[in-house]
Parts: C-alpha cells; sequence; structure tokens
C-alpha cells in the first residue's frame, strides 16, 4: 500500500516538473511571438539604430530562437533569469529584494484565514440550514463574485475613512511593535483574508458535510452519541483529506489576490515588481516574476492533489 | 427560489439594463462624460450630479454609463469568442475521439496551469495593451475552461442511443456534432456562458485597475477604480462607485444562472 502511494507521489511529482516546463515554454513563446522587431517596439520609432542595436543584443535577439529557448531555460534552471532591460540590475536580487515581503504578507494572511475559514465552514457544516449557513453561502458567493479591488477599497472606507482605526495607507518602512504590524498589514491581509476565507469555507463546509451524511455518522447518532463527540472523532477526521485539499487549493488564490492588494496598498513585494515590470515592459524581470508565481501556483495545487489522494483511497485507482 | 417570485426578475433585469447602456450608455449619460463639469473634484452625491464628481470633477454617472460599452462589451465579445472556440473543439473531441481528443485534452489542460492573471500580465507586457489583443488574450484565457464543460457534457450524449443510431445510419461527423450533440447540451452550456462572462469581466477590470487594460483616455469599470484611487483616503464616492457598477453586473449575472439552470458551483 506505501508503495503504490509512493508512486502515485512520483508520478505526481514528475507531473508538476512537465507542467512547470510547460509553463516555462508558453512564457517564452509569449514573449517572443511579437512580429517584426521587439527591440525597436520597445524603445519606440524614436530610438537611435545604436540603442535599437544595444537593447536587441541585451535581449539575445541576435542568436536563432531555439537557441535562445535552451540558453534561456538553462539560466532560468540555474536561478540567473538575466538582467531588467530598464536598470540593468540583476533580476534575481530585484527579487530577491522583495520576496520576503511578499513571502510575510502571504503568511500572515494564511495565518489569519486558515483558522477562520476552517471555523466557519465547520460551524455552516454543522448548523447546515440554519440563519448562520445561508448568511455565510451568500457572503461567499458575494465576495468570490466581486472583483478584489472592491474588497480592499470597502475595507478602507469602512476601518480608516469612517471608523479611523487604521491609516487609509501606510508604508512598510520601520517596524516597532505590534502596534506597527496592525496599522501596515491590517487592511491588506483583511482584504487577502475575505478571498481565501470565502473559498476555503465554501469547501470545507462542502467537505464535512460529505463526511457528515456517511452511514457511520448516522450509527454513531443512532448509537446516542453526543453532537460534538460525532462531529470531532466520527466526521472530522474523515473529512481532514478533503479539508487540506481545501487549504492548500484555496491558498492558491492569494497568488492573485496579491497582485491588486499589493498595488492597491503600494506594498514593496513581488507583485508589485511584476506590475511595474508589465508597464514598463521590462521582459526578463516578468518572465522571471511569471515563473515564480506559477511555480508556487503549482505547489499548491499539487499539495492540494496529493492530501487528497492521500486521504481518499479511491482516487488511488485511476 | 418559487418563494421569492418578485424577486426573480431583478437580477435578469439588471443584466439587461448594463447591456442596454453598451449601446444606450453615451446617449442617455446626463452630461459628456469627458467634459470637465463645474464643480469640486470628488463631489459627493448631489441632485446637479448623482453619483458625485471624480478627480477633475467630471460626472461619475456619465462616466459609468459610458464605460459600460467598455466592460460589457469587450467581456461580450471575448466570451462569445472563448465559448464559440471552446464549443467547437470540445464537439470535435467528442465526435472524432481517439488521439485527437487526448492530445487537444492534454494541452488545454496544461493551459489552465498557468494562472488566469499571470497570463493577462505575460501577454500585456509582451504585447502592449490595445483592444484587440485585450480580447483575444481574455479569449484565449477561457477556451481550456469553455473546453473541459463542453467535453465532459458532449461525451456523455455522444453515449446516448441516439448518437449511436445517427452513426449507424452512415451520418457524418459533423452531422453528429451539430445535429445530435449540440441540441442536446445548450442548458449547460448556457450555464457556463455565464459564467465565463463572471470571469471575464473581473479579470478584465483588474487588468484595467493595474493601468494595463483599457488604456486613456478610453475607460472602463476598472480603469475608473485606478484613476480615482487617489480619492480613496478622503472617502470620495467616486472610488466605490464603478466597482459597485462591476459587483452588480457579476452578482446579477450570477444569480440569473441560478434562476435558470438552478445551483452554480466554483469559484474564480
Amino acid at each position: 500500500m506505501n508503495g503504490l502511494i509512493g508512486r502515485l507521489l512520483l508520478q505526481r511529482l514528475i507531473a508538476a516538473i512537465a507542467t512547470l516546463w510547460f509553463v516555462a515554454t508558453a512564457v517564452f513563446v509569449i514573449t517572443n511571438l511579437l512580429p517584426g522587431d521587439v527591440a525597436q517596439e520597445l524603445l519606440g520609432q524614436s530610438a537611435t539604430p545604436e540603442a535599437v542595436a544595444g537593447l536587441r543584443k541585451a535581449l539575445g535577439l541576435d542568436v536563432p530562437p531555439l537557441q535562445r529557448y535552451f540558453q534561456w531555460l538553462g539560466h532560468l534552471v540555474q536561478g540567473d533569469p538575466g538582467r531588467s532591460l530598464v536598470n540593468q540590475m540583476p533580476v534575481a536580487g530585484l527579487i530577491g529584494s522583495r520576496l520576503g515581503n511578499s513571502l510575510l504578507l502571504a503568511g500572515i494572511t494564511a495565518l489569519v484565514a486558515v483558522p477562520v475559514a476552517l471555523l466557519l465552514g465547520i460551524a455552516a457544516a454543522v448548523w447546515r440550514g440554519s440563519v448562520f449557513d445561508r448568511i455565510i453561502g451568500a457572503g461567499t458567493i458575494l465576495i468570490v463574485s466581486v472583483p478584489e479591488f472592491l474588497v480592499a477599497s470597502a475595507a478602507v472606507l469602512i476601518f480608516a475613512v469612517h471608523l479611523k482605526w487604521v491609516p487609509a495607507l501606510s508604508q512598510l518602512g520601520r517596524i516597532d511593535g505590534i502596534a506597527d504590524v496592525i496599522r501596515v498589514f491590517a487592511l491588506p491581509v483583511f482584504t487577502l483574508s475575505c478571498v481565501i476565507v470565502a473559498q476555503m469555507a465554501r469547501m470545507t463546509r462542502a467537505a464535512l458535510i460529505d463526511a457528515l451524511s456517511s452511514s457511520y455518522v448516522e450509527m454513531a447518532v443512532l448509537k446516542g452519541a453526543s453532537p460534538g463527540r460525532i462531529i470531532l472523532t466520527h466526521a472530522l477526521p474523515n473529512a481532514v483529506g478533503p479539508i487540506a485539499n481545501a487549504i492548500a487549493f484555496s491558498l492558491s488564490f492569494l497568488l492573485g489576490g496579491v497582485i491588486i492588494v499589493e498595488t492597491i496598498f503600494n506594498y514593496p513585494g513581488i507583485a508589485k515588481l511584476m506590475v511595474d515590470g508589465v508597464a514598463t515592459r521590462d521582459l526578463p524581470l516578468v518572465q522571471a516574476c511569471a515563473m515564480l508565481f506559477c511555480g508556487a501556483y503549482l505547489i499548491l495545487v499539487t499539495l492540494a492533489d496529493i492530501a487528497a489522494i492521500v486521504a481518499n483511497p479511491r482516487l488511488r485507482h485511476q | 427560489m418559487r418563494r421569492r417570485q418578485p424577486l426573480r426578475w431583478i437580477a435578469p433585469a439588471i443584466v439587461i439594463f448594463w447591456l442596454a447602456m453598451t449601446v444606450l450608455g453615451p446617449v442617455i449619460a446626463p452630461y459628456d462624460p469627458t467634459a470637465i463639469q463645474d464643480a469640486d473634484l470628488f463631489e459627493g452625491l448631489s441632485r446637479t450630479y448623482l453619483l458625485g464628481t471624480d478627480y477633475f470633477g467630471r460626472d461619475m454617472l456619465s462616466r459609468i454609463l459610458a464605460g459600460a460599452r467598455y466592460t460589457v462589451g469587450i467581456a461580450l465579445v471575448s466570451t462569445l469568442l472563448a465559448a464559440g472556440t471552446g464549443l467547437l473543439l470540445g464537439l470535435a473531441a467528442s465526435a472524432i475521439g481517439g488521439a485527437f481528443d487526448m492530445a487537444l485534452s492534454r494541452f488545454l489542460d496544461a493551459l489552465i496551469s498557468i494562472p488566469s492573471k499571470m497570463f493577462g500580465l505575460v501577454v500585456v507586457a509582451a504585447f502592449g495593451s490595445s483592444m484587440p489583443v485585450l480580447i483575444v488574450t481574455l479569449a484565449v484565457i477561457y477556451v481550456p475552461g469553455c473546453y473541459r464543460i463542453v467535453r465532459s457534457v458532449a461525451v456523455n450524449v455522444a453515449a446516448l442511443d441516439f448518437v449511436t443510431v445517427a452513426r449507424a445510419r452512415g451520418e457524418g461527423t459533423f452531422y453528429v456534432m451539430l445535429r445530435e450533440i449540440l441540441p442536446n447540451m445548450i442548458g449547460p452550456v448556457l450555464a457556463d456562458f455565464g459564467l465565463r462572462f463572471i470571469y471575464v469581466v473581473l479579470l478584465l477590470s483588474s487588468l484595467s485597475f493595474l493601468g494595463l487594460g483599457v488604456q486613456p483616455p478610453e475607460a472602463d469599470w476598472g480603469s475608473l477604480v485606478r484613476e480615482n484611487i487617489g480619492g480613496l483616503a478622503e472617502g470620495a464616492p467616486a472610488v466605490i462607485t464603478p466597482a459597485l457598477a462591476i459587483a452588480s453586473l457579476t452578482i446579477a449575472v450570477n444569480l440569473t444562472i441560478d434562476g435558470f439552470f438552478g445551483h452554480r458551483q466554483g469559484g474564480h
């Protein structure tokens, strides 16, 4: 049995690496698809021929596409995505200086969002059909159908402008003590959490309801076990797999949310770096950031997949 | 649902209203959306300017009505393009089957593993942002999703007896695709079309909000939020009203699908 799981995990891992390679190829193809001269297009019509030639060389446009592709892929694997076209700095360094900020934001969000989502999801499942359940249901659908910047601006209007609990926009700057952490992170984390919690609570509720409707739970009810005991010792342990799947899958929504949140709150993370890179059409920087985000996304989705396989023996025989 | 009869037509009415605004918006706007009014910047709601004014002192209601053309129009064209392509490929995969089906499914599945916002950002970095680039990119991003739904429904329909009979009669692949399979899957395809439309609206708005979608002087609802974001700290309604317009559209479409096709599932 363990050998089977090991083999399945290896399969998923290989599939994830193959997908990552496909994504890298897609990113390369898209950024090299532009008809005509990329250098000329990027610099505009007024550029001097020397500048265009320089950029062509910097982009490696003087080598044939296939060779350029393998060079690029090789450098990427070694962790060297090249130099920024805008300020000539190594892209790896630019990303390195921002990576910590983004991870911090994502980490705090996960710490806040996961427990809240699990509590809401479990409560909604336990009191299925109640007013509380319906409020959670309507609230989560509402949040996943509106843009993230609406959640963010509504949060600013309510908590900063009207209630004046936190300043509207605050810079990262120096952080002295817990008050500063709250001042800087409260609104970004709240916005991101809303998006994650909505998704995760829905999936947790569905997973637990699935377990609660099984025959062994019915058996426990008939036997006269207390509701607390039924949920904690009978239903929850069997829903751990699907819930772990829900957590990993929902966290992948962080990637989309973080782009909007870092922009609206002017937070110095990688997503902001990438958006600025897109605006200035700094292709090496955009390629590297895209690979980083797609890699993180793949890791989370693969983890979700693995959690589902380990928890559900039926998925092992596909 | 049946109990709340009067509520049933509100959501479809909002959808129809915004669809009508793509044509009528600029006509019924109370002011010229680009004209600077004799008003303060970021003015609040008033009798003269129903939704207040923006960072230039322009009438917000007029700008939102004019922006409907871009948000709803672009999203509709992109979704039609994505759904049409997905429908064609999905039907072809189910009718032809074999290696064609497998190769296509594998390729489109791999495409899904690129998060939609990432895909949009990379394309805009490479091509710059223009109307045709936006429409085609949004369509390409949502083709795999449409294809998946169409194929999964079509494969089930293709296994039914009347399809086998048609094949046995000697009908060609195209006849089977269009006359036997397609008419029996209109419901799920339409419901999926509505959901895709919501995702396209949200992605387009996000790109415009980042300044990478619809470019000035043209402005969709996402651009309107972006250009007025400076007024957020002072609580200007100009930031929140275009965002609420987006929400009214997406939620109304969502409820309309629910009303017509029953329960929906899935996230972004």
